[in-house]
């Protein structure tokens, strides 16, 4: 069998564009680098590992950089010259500078934190960096098996970070149901997967496009196989109904890996579904739009009316995550309408994925500051925070400002992208899903702003010593950043537009709406 | 070419693997009924493939499914070890710490 499939395979290699591989190359090299570190020096590694991991995710800046200083946004790059499989463009290039970003982050939560309770620590930063690559390849992705790939390099690793205290049944637990969620997820992605590849006979998302396009194929088994593989990727991005995993993962899994899921997996979801909807599905409006419609709808409503109710502030920013998601998911659904709907939904959607990595984590950072002294994350461990450590206070007072979207914080700016995509959209469901997230903004003031209220007017707790928390270094900086990041994108927008005013990705440009 | 006969297997197989993985209550047996999911994916692909013309590209893909889900069923397995060495249970139902 294997002659007879070499026979028909006639293989040439094509040529490999290795600058537009070095980011992942490079990140490749340095999460072999701590590996290989734990594996030789075992216990005596574990100080070096994360200054490694850290200083190795900068350095994967360099060839981002000098990607964008080549012009890559206006001149997109194939890797493998003369097919479409892996694309090097503006749009996945912001996407991968923000997951190497994000990683840093996490590294700097994680650092000296992981390991507490006598866990390994070391191994911890080789899982992140995987992790981390399945990402960067999923920004450039544009091919299914790509995608398929990329997504299981990102989750593999994620389900064991999840499970990272084996010997906490509430770790346990969380890691089992990310598992089994995310393992079902992808099978019923791959179902469709395989039903789009059988109406058109090929893997690559631009062929996948034309074949859909010409309106011989088949429409329920197309309709079928793009609802599959929007479910598939819902499940990621934590949208209701596919969002039960998300509070109890989050809440059982350390602190800076529920962040690492908040913001790094979910965004790797947005990323894989503007692939699949500006590059393969195009054509598809009529199926993909009000599917994400549905999906937006439901995330923002349920997931706000929940985070009312909750009583821990890990499983609350969940739900304020499936909210925010929710309000991603509106941009998307109506990105479909026209190539300048798409173009500004493009833009809304990476924006929105900046200022939402920005909150989140510094929300996480506060709560992982705080965690460490009162070891739980019930709400009311936030009680008179103004009274006992103040600068806590005043920092997540900037992150809840900006995650209910008060200027001059940055999601305000967030938040306004989305509004312009559906205002420009013109049709009536779009006016109907900007009526139900303005209602939903001001929903979220509630829990926001009730979390607010306990940190400056309640009285200090008294199960727990209320000394100012000393913080590590580490996780000193990472509050630094994000509150910086946080402050300056909402007041000084021009920012990120400047970055995240890309071209729509692929074809949806190429055959012009 | 006796293309519906493959897809009717296959989406047999899928829903059985559906019916499994929601309705059943061991860990174990759940993930046996993704693999079953999968293997329908699989003998859609190389259906589809042999009756489009396109065989690599199904092979290619379907090879990659067969090496993720080993993979990912090896991280399945030590999950569930790990539960199970924790609390002596693998009742997907008495796994319910986390709620709220």
């Amino acid at each position: 069998m294997l002659a007879a499939l070499l026979q028909q395979a006639d293989f040439v290699r094509p040529d490999i564009d290795w600058h537009a591989l070095a980011p992942e190359l490079t990140l490749l090299a340095v999460g072999a680098l701590v590996t290989l570190i734990d594996v030789v020096f075992l216990e005596k590694g574990r100080k070096i590992s994360p200054t490694i991991a850290g200083l190795g995710l900068l350095t994967v800046l360099i060839p981002i950089i000098t990607l964008a200083v080549d012009g890559v946004a206006s001149n997109p790059r194939q890797a493998f010259a003369g097919s479409d499989v892996y694309v090097v463009d503006g749009y996945s290039l912001i996407l991968k500078a923000l997951f190497v970003l994000i990683g840093y982050m996490v590294v700097l939560m994680s650092t000296d934190y992981i390991g507490e309770g006598d866990y390994w620590e070391s191994e911890y930063y080789g899982m992140l960096i995987s992790s981390l690559l399945g990402m960067v390849v999923m920004a450039s992705a544009r091919d299914l098996i790509t995608v398929f790939v990329a997504l299981e390099l990102l989750s593999i690793p994620a389900y064991l970070m999840a499970t990272w205290r084996k010997r906490d049944i509430r770790s346990n637990e969380a890691g089992l149901k990310y598992y089994l969620n995310g393992v079902f997820a992808s099978a019923l992605m791959l179902y469709g997967m395989s039903l789009l590849f059988g109406v058109t006979g090929s893997t690559v998302l631009s062929e996948i496009n034309a074949g859909l396009g010409d309106g011989t194929a088949s429409k329920p088994i197309v309709s079928l196989g793009v609802v599959l593989v929007i479910v598939g990727f819902a499940f990621k991005v934590s949208a209701v109904p596919f969002h039960l995993w998300a509070p109890d993962t989050y809440e059982g899994s350390p602190t800076p890996v529920a962040a690492f899921l908040a913001v790094a997996a979910k965004s790797a979801g947005f990323v894989a579904l503007m692939n699949l909807i500006f590059v393969g599905f195009w054509s598809q409006n009529e199926i993909y739009g009000p599917a994400l419609w549905i999906l937006a709808a439901l995330s923002m409503t349920i997931g706000n009316l929940t985070a009312l109710r909750q009583e821990n502030l890990v499983r609350l920013m969940a739900y304020s995550g499936v909210a925010q998601a929710g309000f991603m998911l509106a941009a998307l659904s109506v990105a479909g309408e026209s190539l300048d709907v798409a173009q500004t939904s493009v833009s809304a959607v990476v924006t929105y994925l900046i200022i939402y990595a920005a909150m989140n984590l510094g929300a996480f950072s506060v709560i992982l500051s705080v965690s460490r002294r009162t070891r739980t994350a019930h709400i009311r461990s936030f009680n008179g925070l103004f009274q006992w450590s103040p600068a806590l206070a005043i920092i997540m007072t900037v992150f809840l400002a900006s995650l209910a979207g008060i200027p001059p914080m940055g999601g305000w700016f967030a938040k306004f992208g989305v509004f312009s995509a559906l205002i420009e959209a013109d049709v009536w469901w779009a006016y109907v899903l900007a009526t139900l997230a303005a209602v939903n903004t001001v929903i979220a003031f509630g829990y926001y702003g009730k979390l607010a209220s306990r940190m400056w007017f309640e009285d200090a707790p008294t199960e727990f010593e209320t000394t100012p928390i000393r913080l590590p270094f580490a996780l000193q900086s990472a509050l630094v950043i994000t509150a910086t990041a946080t402050i300056a994108f909402g007041v000084y927008p021009g920012m990120i537009t400047h970055f995240s005013d890309i071209d729509v990705p692929g074809v949806a440009a190429a055959v012009g709406g | 070419m006796y293309l519906v006969q493959f897809l009717i297997l296959s989406s047999v197989l899928f829903c059985i693997g559906v019916y499994g993985v929601l309705a059943r209550r061991n860990a174990v047996l759940v993930l046996m009924s993704i693999e079953l999911i999968l293997n329908a994916v699989n003998i859609n692909l190389i259906a589809f493939g042999a009756f489009n013309g396109a065989a690599i590209p199904a092979e290619v893909f379907a090879l990659f499914i067969i090496a993720v889900a080993a993979a990912e069923v090896g991280v399945g397995l030590a999950l569930v070890l790990t539960i199970y060495r924790n609390s002596k249970n693998i009742d997907l139902h008495q796994v319910d710490l986390l709620k709220g």
